[in-house]
């Protein structure tokens, strides 16, 4: 970390979405503002900024992670994934499909942040229970869809994504 | 968008250096670990500290080493302690406990330490300065009343750490190390029933490991009372820990947590399983005797009274669990989980 | 949910037109938009209940490095609010604050942080006045009134309204049941916290984004508040993310901002915190219900007498209609021969009380269930066979003189019935697990405008352009539950185009025709009727062209595939685009324009605007619950829900649609609550709201949620868009008394209160222990001078629909005389 000399700004450089990037920020600033504020990456969204309700979760070092509750000037050299850093090839990730074709986003505002959730659990875990998403996503609230449908969403990014090959662990509802 | 204060921030790579920095001013200096108890209080402003050292840097508070017992660097996250299979297997309580704690995220980031020296929580304390200005403030910070029970002389807020009453059953220690030597005190010894002053580390101190004796012989569990199945700060657990010879107990700690500003050790209801099998009169004995040193104010989620009255059931669920009862069903139910498909 | 044969869009499941970008993280939020030169702004709040407003001192917060601007109530002086009867908000309290939280001061700033600091610059001087709590203070003390336009004191709606003899109706029953319910307040907590920018725009007007469901009132309001040409004014809503009701009032911060980049042609944004949107409320009212009920022994209802008093906080938002809604919609769900409706809403110094999903009708619907629980458990009938016995015919213009079309009430409780084995496993499950069963009935959209006009209550505009794309252009505002996609997939049906050849425009007062909201679950059946109207007519046009130029019979032409083509011979036939630039050769541009307005009401009696709409949705319930009889503990394994839909526009919009309501359900009756905590009175005047948190509202998580067994029951509504009746809020009522009345199934004790919690039971539990009535409930109804009951004999009595005791009057949107726009705008 740096201090900018004349601004008082504070200065980092971070992976972020498979691009290396510098970037330059008020320094009481949180991961989830520079984000949002000076990374021009919007989609990562805030619901309370107290660690009380997940909107803000992005991937940092590939684990889950509220980026209202990190300060910025501490991920210098760090790889932080966010909802922009899901499409591959300009395709949607598996869990995106899922998310939009089996009702797993309403009103998308909590959307980001359970993707990430999700793409980190299939990343440990690549044929998880019911329980296993349950509990792995519950640090995030949705107000719209009572969570069921996006249970069947994770489960079905997961199938998609696991090789044929592989047994696939039956999965309770 | 809520947003922090300014203040200074330092990242000793080392603890001399960032016990050096604490020395410097320990009035205006708070140890920033994982975030998680301390930013939110920044943003509501009930904490404004100008400098905050970060632990981030210092591997040494990252070490986890196996002795005689067990020593947990005061940094690790609590992930990183619900996924040491050891510590599920010989310190159940206390991974149970960390197992409980908040959300996944949140255990992500959250660190042993930071758990241990969380904040005491109140309704009239985790809440926005607008909000406390509405009240007039309270003594806990910028007032001088405690709303909770205005004739108290004492803040009551509320200890909300679930690793430390397990860590009590345990019979844990913690070293602290500052700019002029180290002490190690047993966990018990960490807290004053006092809202405000609720530690007895000194402001100049690091916690830096905690150390959990030889698990010989002991069975180890910790219940969580709260509203939901994630996000919830304990508002009554019960940590037990037993020695057993047979199925006598030679041995036994019972601790509640979140119904004073420390944990409550309940040695009454400890003794009267002593030298006794876990029979139901036995175990109905000391969840009467817990109900009896259980004092909750009306400061948390839920009513004190049906707090305090549960109690009972709470210590029954812990003791019938270490008597070997199968308690999945009603963990299940309390816990609304599993706590096997972790995956964090 | 068999899709029909005859679509090829409607009824099949689809991922949502907006699905791609909501889970993109492209979806533009209000707060994600940045402007240049944006500033920043950010609210004073009252930090006490009730004062005049003795001076306020900005000087400091001025001169505070990076402010540009303080304005104080003096800059507002014009009020504004969402009913024309109540017009009592400013955007900042000129002289009197109302409750903590009511705003005294804006600050804009370079950033946020900055603005913040500049708050704590300003000193506001109150002179405190009494502090009313409850309904029972602001009934016992007219004195200080909250707002001198109220019926009387602090009261400030009383209605009565009598549908028959209820008296008679009693007297003739063979049991008379005599209940109290109490329904605590809580709160939509959409994840997203308002937000808005204010622009002025290149040619000087000014813009507002919000996230806002109802842009067409935003704009109505600031219209009104600003003093400027509404057509000088242009709401853009964006997508809300998570509205539920809560963003349905025009709010302080969208007026305030607003005037500030007036004064200072600068880009505005203010996002509010949480607490903030805690404060702004408009949720559902604490109700406390009396419910007098006759029935006779094979359960025929005799008559019912309601009367409920609602605690409506400091202002008046929609809460005139939320005072009728508890008493609307009982006689559409059940046949009640005769009906009496008193009700009375009160001023308190909390935040104000509004519309949340089911508004105003939940209340009643759970009193209403549970006392029927009673009845059934009293008559020793089934409580499915009671209410099967009981459940309103279709077709029928119920007591209140509401018209009900298509009921699959009696089909939603055979589908719980069999797929619970409820008939095997009620009252049979041993002790401590039950099963409880509720009914309901819901709105497809109010049947008047909030504001009186006879204007459409949606509209839909089409361009069609020569590439084939169709660009559907409506003022319905997405707000999660989809209307974009009823919007494009109606379109998309009927011209035989694909949903991604269309693009929706939508809440943007500029471009896009009026209509009136996301409020009242109105937007499927209005916006979708309005859109196969504006289709259907330019699908007209469209075979008139193809018609003349391949000398095929209009009436063969099939629109299909992104074809035009003969029924007889598909070979002979054009392209979609190729028939939009063949019609644009003939007739010159192609566009259409559709719109929708609902029925006449049969309802021509003083306050009988609410409740009429164009039909209604019928949802039953059944849930299962494991209590544990030591700690009142409850734990709910599974919740089997069924909902007459009417048709399910695209299924599983519709399912989320259940499920989402079955969650919200069952976070109000177990956990949440938007309460309040008085301080000692001989300490500190405070009234505070006990925990504007996430953390401390209880919003249940992923792992406090049952499995959730959704059925859909489809009989297509003459009414509905492709048969389509609402969805988005009917699901959420059964779901608390179905809850209530399973823990009396489990364990032996009523909770005649909202929310049910382990330590009500505990306590219900004891007084059953104890030999006592084995409830835990309201036990008093406080005394309530009731107005003058307005009499209107129901149908099968000879009535017309109009009161016999009531002068002639001009029909109204709503009761109290909410102007004509041309007299209004004389005001």
């Amino acid at each position: 970390m740096e201090r900018h000399p004349s601004t008082g700004l504070a200065v980092i450089g971070l992976r972020i979405n498979a691009e290396s990037r510098q970037v330059a920020f008020d320094p009481y600033k949180t991961l989830l503002e520079v984000l949002r504020e000076d990374l021009n990456l919007p989609g990562t969204k805030h619901g309370c900024e107290l660690g009380e309700c997940g909107a803000c979760a992005v991937l940092v070092d590939g684990t889950p992670t509220l980026s209202c509750l990190l300060l910025a000037l501490e991920c210098d050299g760090r790889n932080v994934v966010t909802v922009e850093g899901l499409l591959e090839d300009g395709r949607l990730h598996p869990l995106q499909e899922a998310f939009a074709d089996l009702g797993g986003a309403q009103c998308g505002y909590c959307t980001p942040g359970l993707l990430v959730t999700a793409k980190a659990l299939l990343e440990r875990n690549p044929s998880p229970s019911g329980d296993q998403i349950r509990e792995a996503l519950a640090g995030n609230i949705c107000r719209c869809t009572g969570y069921q449908q996006i249970v069947e969403a994770v489960q079905a990014a997961a199938a998609v994504m696991t090789p044929r090959d592989k047994p696939v662990q039956p999965v309770k509802p | 968008m809520m947003r922090l204060p300014r203040f200074e921030y330092q990242a000793p790579r080392s603890l001399a250096a960032a016990a050096e920095l604490l020395a410097a001013r320990p009035a205006t200096t708070m140890i920033l670990a994982g975030g998680t108890d301390l930013l939110p209080n920044m943003k509501r402003r009930q904490q404004t500290p100008e400098v905050l050292v970060s632990l981030r840097q210092i591997a040494e508070l990252r070490e986890v080493r196996y002795g005689t017992g067990l020593s947990l660097g005061s940094a690790l996250t609590l992930s990183e302690l619900v996924r040491m299979p050891t510590l599920q297997r010989d310190y159940a309580g206390l991974w149970q406990a960390a197992a409980q704690i908040a959300t996944p995220h949140l255990r992500a980031m959250g660190t042993l330490g930071g758990n241990l020296c969380l904040d005491t929580r109140c309704n009239y304390y985790d809440q926005t300065y607008e909000w406390r200005k509405s009240i007039d403030f309270c003594m806990k910070k910028d007032g001088r009343i405690c709303w909770v029970a205005t004739s108290s002389p004492t803040c009551l807020a509320v200890s909300s750490t679930d690793t430390a009453p397990a860590l009590i059953s345990l019979g844990a220690a913690v070293r602290l190390v500052s700019a002029s030597g180290e002490r190690t005190v047993n966990v018990a010894d960490l807290y004053n029933n006092d809202g405000i002053h609720y530690l007895t580390r000194q402001p100049d101190e690091i916690l830096a490991d905690i150390r959990l004796p030889a698990p010989s012989g002991w069975r180890s569990t910790y219940w969580k009372l709260r509203r939901r199945g994630s996000f919830d700060f304990p508002v009554l657990s019960v940590a037990a820990a037993a020695a057993f010879d047979g199925d006598t107990v030679k041995k036994a700690r019972i601790v509640l947590g979140a119904v004073a500003s420390r944990p409550i050790v309940a040695n009454p209801s400890a003794l009267a399983l002593r030298g006794r099998r876990l029979t139901d009169d036995v175990i109905a004995e000391a969840a009467d005797s817990a109900y009896q040193v259980a004092k909750p104010m009306d400061n948390t989620d839920f009513a004190l009274v049906w707090r305090k009255r549960v109690t009972r059931d709470f210590v029954t669920y812990a003791l019938r669990e270490l008597r070997g009862d199968d308690m999945r069903e009603t963990r299940r139910k309390i816990a609304r989980q599993t706590m096997m498909g972790l995956a964090y | 949910m068999k899709p029909d044969a005859k679509t090829r869009i409607i009824g099949l499941p689809r991922r949502r037109v907006d699905g791609r970008a909501k889970v993109t993280g492209q979806t533009i939020f209000a707060d994600d938009l940045v402007l240049p030169r944006m500033l920043h702004a950010r609210l004073l709040r009252s930090t006490v209940p009730h004062a005049r407003i003795r001076a306020i001192d900005t000087a400091r917060a001025e001169a505070h490095l990076g402010v540009h601007l303080v304005l104080t109530g003096r800059d507002f002086p014009i009020t504004y609010g969402i009913l024309p009867v109540s017009q009592d908000e400013h955007a900042l309290c000129p002289d009197t604050v109302r409750f903590v939280g009511d705003p005294v001061a804006l600050v804009v700033a370079n950033d946020e942080l900055t603005a913040g600091e500049a708050l704590d610059l300003i000193a506001v001087e109150y002179e405190p006045l009494r502090t009313f709590a409850g309904p029972e203070e602001s009934l016992a003390h007219p004195e200080p009134r909250i707002h001198d336009y109220a019926d009387e004191g602090n009261i400030h709606k009383k209605v009565s309204l009598s549908f028959g003899d209820v008296r008679a109706g009693l007297a003739e029953a063979d049991h008379v049941f005599d209940d109290l319910f109490f329904y605590q307040g809580n709160t939509h907590l959409p994840l997203e916290q308002h937000a808005a920018v204010a622009a002025i725009d290149g040619d000087g007007k000014l813009v507002l984004w919000s996230s806002t469901q109802t842009p067409h009132y935003v704009h109505r309001a600031l219209a009104k508040a600003l003093a400027i040409p509404a057509a000088h004014i242009r709401v853009i809503a964006t997508p809300n993310g998570g509205g539920f009701g809560g963003k349905s009032d025009p709010f302080n911060h969208e007026v305030a901002i607003a005037k500030a980049a007036l004064m200072l042609k600068r880009p505005i944004k203010i996002t509010l915190n949480r607490e903030e949107v805690f404060l702004c409320h408009r949720g559902r009212h604490p109700v406390l219900m009396r419910f007098r009920t006759g029935v006779k022994r094979d359960g025929t209802l005799t008559g019912v007498h309601l009367q409920t008093l609602l605690d409506g906080g400091a202002y008046g938002s929609y809460g005139v209609a939320s005072t009728f809604y508890t008493g609307a919609l009982q006689t559409v769900t059940y046949h009640i021969p005769r009906y009496q409706f008193d009700g009375c809403r009160v001023f308190t110094n909390k935040p104000p009380c509004g519309p949340k999903r089911g508004h105003g009708t939940p209340q009643s619907r759970f009193g209403q269930e549970v006392q029927l629980d009673k009845i059934a458990e009293r008559l020793r009938i089934d409580p499915a066979e009671l209410r099967l016995r009981i459940v309103e015919q279709p077709d029928t213009l119920t007591a209140n003189y509401l018209r009900v079309s298509t009921i699959g009430l009696a089909e939603c409780i055979r589908r719980v019935v069999n797929a619970s084995e409820w008939k095997t496993r009620y009252r049979k499950l041993g002790p401590g697990r039950g099963l409880g069963l509720a009914c309901s009935s819901y709105l497809s959209g109010a049947g008047l405008p909030i504001y009186w006009n006879d204007m459409p209550h949606s509209a839909v505009q089409l361009k069609l352009d020569r590439s084939g794309g169709v660009t559907a252009f409506c003022g319905a505002t997405e707000i999660g539950q989809g209307s974009d996609d009823v919007l494009v997939g109606c379109v998309a049906e009927i011209l035989g185009i694909e949903p991604f050849d269309i693009r929706a425009v939508t809440g943007d007062t500029d471009l896009t025709p009026v209509d009136l909201g996301s409020y009242s679950s109105r937007v499927t059946l209005m916006m979708g009727n309005a859109a196969i109207q504006a289709a259907e007519r330019a699908r007209d046009v469209l075979a008139d062209a193809v018609s003349a130029k391949l000398g095929v019979p209009k009436g063969r032409l099939v629109f299909a595939e992104r074809r035009v083509f003969d029924a007889e011979d598909p070979s002979r036939g054009m392209s979609f685009s190729d028939a939009v630039c063949t019609a644009e050769a003939m007739f010159g541009t192609v566009g259409s324009t559709g719109s929708y307005t609902p029925p006449k009401s049969a309802a021509k009696y003083k306050g009988g605007g609410v409740g009429p709409s164009p039909t209604y949705s019928y949802s039953a319930a059944v849930i299962e619950v494991e209590v544990d009889g030591s700690t009142g503990w409850v734990d709910v394994p599974r919740v089997w829900i069924a909902h007459d839909i009417g048709r399910a526009l695209n299924p599983t919009l519709v399912r989320g649609q259940v499920e989402g309501s079955v969650y919200m359900g069952l976070g109000e009756a177990l956990m949440e609550e938007q309460i309040f905590r008085r301080l000692p009175q001989r300490l500190s005047r405070a009234l505070v709201h006990k925990f504007p948190s996430m953390l401390e509202y209880k919003s249940p998580t992923f792992l406090d949620m049952p499995e959730i067994f959704t059925e859909l029951v489809e009989t297509p509504d003459p009414h509905g868009p492709f048969g389509a009746k609402e969805v988005g809020q009917g699901p959420l009522l059964p779901i608390m008394p179905a809850l209530a009345n399973a823990v009396y199934d489990a364990i032996g004790v009523r909770i005649d209160e909202v929310p049910i919690t382990p330590e009500k039971i505990v306590k219900a539990l004891a007084e059953k222990a104890a030999g006592r009535a084995p409830r835990y409930g309201p036990t008093r109804f406080p005394d309530v001078n009731w107005p003058e009951t307005l009499q209107v004999p129901p149908p099968w009595e000879g009535g017309t629909g109009k009161a016999t005791n009531e002068p002639e009057r001009r029909t109204k949107a709503l009761e109290g005389g909410p102007l004509r726009p041309a007299e209004e705008a004389k005001k």
